[in-house]
């Protein structure tokens, strides 16, 4: 049975950190960002090993900001693009925390924050961490054409974000992480790899629908509905489907896809994607937004598509997931 | 069903095709640039030497500068402005396996490199010589019988 996780006890955002490449320090977000290397590489010789960097990075820039050390975090939880999971692993040993790996595709980000608010509200846990990566060069490598091909790219499809967000937990802190809601694999109805925005738009509309269903929460109670990576066509979907069945819905949707890149300056198609994508816009933006008070209420999903270059090849459908989660300030 | 045929014409509502006229034009400019400039390399080239050897040493040139650009990481970025235009030259074949070469030289060159130099460019190497086999019979099949006539 589907119903919604209320997390009792204080669950809360100590602290969080983003890390960019080249293109996400072009965008308009570039300056929020706490780290970029404008080379890609960060000062690594394989892309791979340069994920994994973002990801050691990310997780020691947020415990700086929140003069954290590794031996208060009690358990980490990681997961990224590559097959796997080698970046979250290689990049997160050094630190000695406890560690648990995760993979869901371009949502993991907020998997991963869902399962550490409920260990922390159960009380199992004090204080926890988050870290989700993705590079650009590394998931071109992995799922498309070698970097340096020169291929035509469809107009629907995604750039990678070569990114990272880490997030601690505990309680005591501004931001509160409310309640939660656990996505459903939802058929996506497509087989095209290169409209992923379109395959995860399905299952983000039916975890939304199903909150509203399930909630007695009410949409303008709400300043947004943020959703992880669906880029322009797959939001265009979202809003369609939201202002049929759930109208007013659409007008307070955002995407991290979308907030990522300059669709006019950047040569980045439909918008970003990848587990990096909504770690970094949240630790960059909307929780900043939110610490300030300029917003109050929101609900979060990332969102994967759960499929592997196999099954694309195999003409499988692609489907998508959408976890969900509520982050307020105040009571 | 109804809803599932419903989301999927939503689907194509919203997925743009590609810009088929602009990409077509683009390729006729690039892909036809790429032509002139090797056929002054051949009417160059056959000065010293014989003009069929001078076509194959044009050829030689171009996959030689597809690398070298390939290598310097401007080739996809003429690519993708040029709609279709590198690809289809020999520049295109040269391409697709020089980008391996660099994206796999990290995992050696026995079972990077060597494993998957051909990744991209395969089919066609497979293709090509199976339709030149096909050609072959035919040919040879066409010639006997009209030998036997």
């Amino acid at each position: 049975m589907r119903r919604i996780v209320y997390f009792d006890n204080d669950v809360s955002f100590l602290g969080s950190a983003s890390v960019g490449g080249r293109e996400e320090k072009r965008g308009p977000l570039g300056e929020l960002f706490d780290f970029c290397d404008e080379t890609d590489r960060f000062g690594m010789k394989t892309w791979e090993a340069a994920e994994a960097e973002i990801a050691r990075l990310s997780l020691n820039l947020a415990m700086k900001k929140t003069k954290i050390s590794p031996d208060d975090l009690d358990v980490l939880l990681a997961g990224d693009l590559e097959n796997q999971c080698v970046a979250s692993s290689s990049g997160l040993y050094s630190f000695g925390i406890p560690y648990i790996g995760l993979y869901s595709a371009c949502s993991t980000a907020t998997e991963a924050l869902f399962i550490l608010s409920n260990l922390i509200s159960s009380g199992f846990i004090k204080k926890g961490a988050t870290v989700t990566t993705s590079h650009n060069s590394a998931a071109e490598r992995q799922f498309r054409t070698p970097i340096e091909y020169g291929g035509q790219r469809s107009p629907t499809s995604q750039w990678t974000a070569t990114a990272g967000g880490s997030f601690i937990l505990g309680s005591g802190g501004t931001v509160k992480i409310k309640e939660g809601l656990i996505g459903k694999i939802v058929d996506g109805l497509t087989t095209d790899a290169m409209n992923m925005g379109a395959a995860m738009a399905r299952a983000a509309f039916d975890t939304i629908y199903t909150y509203f269903q399930l909630s007695n929460e009410k949409i303008n109670n709400f300043d947004l509905i943020v959703t992880g990576d669906l880029g322009k066509y797959g939001s265009q979907i979202l809003e369609e489907l939201l202002k049929k069945d759930l109208p007013g819905a659409e007008k307070i949707h955002a995407d991290c896809g979308n907030l990522l890149y300059d669709e006019n300056k950047q040569d980045c198609h439909a918008g970003a994607s990848g587990c990096g994508c909504s770690a970094s816009v949240l630790a960059s933006y909307f929780l900043p937004k939110m610490e300030k008070g300029e917003l109050k209420n929101i609900l979060f999903l990332s969102t994967g598509a759960l499929m592997s270059p196999s099954s694309v090849l195999q003409g499988e459908n692609i489907l998508g997931i959408a976890p969900l989660l509520r982050f307020s300030i105040g009571e | 069903m109804e809803k599932n045929k419903e989301y999927k014409d939503l689907i194509n509502q919203h997925a743009p095709s590609s810009p088929t006229l602009k990409n077509s034009f683009l390729a006729f400019l690039v892909g036809g640039g790429i032509c002139f400039i090797s056929e002054i390399f051949v009417l160059f080239i056959s000065r010293f030497i014989p003009e069929e050897k001078a076509y194959l040493s044009a050829t030689l040139i171009l996959i030689l500068i597809a690398s070298l650009l390939t290598a310097l990481g401007v080739f996809d970025k003429i690519a993708r402005f040029s709609g279709g235009g590198t690809l289809v030259p020999v520049t295109g074949f040269s391409n697709s396996v020089s980008s391996v070469a660099i994206d796999s030289r990290s995992e050696g060159f026995i079972l990077g490199v060597g494993s998957k130099i051909f990744t991209v460019a395969g089919p066609v190497i497979l293709y090509a010589t199976a339709a030149g086999t096909l050609y072959g019979f035919i040919y040879y099949i066409f010639n006997l019988v009209r030998d036997m006539l």
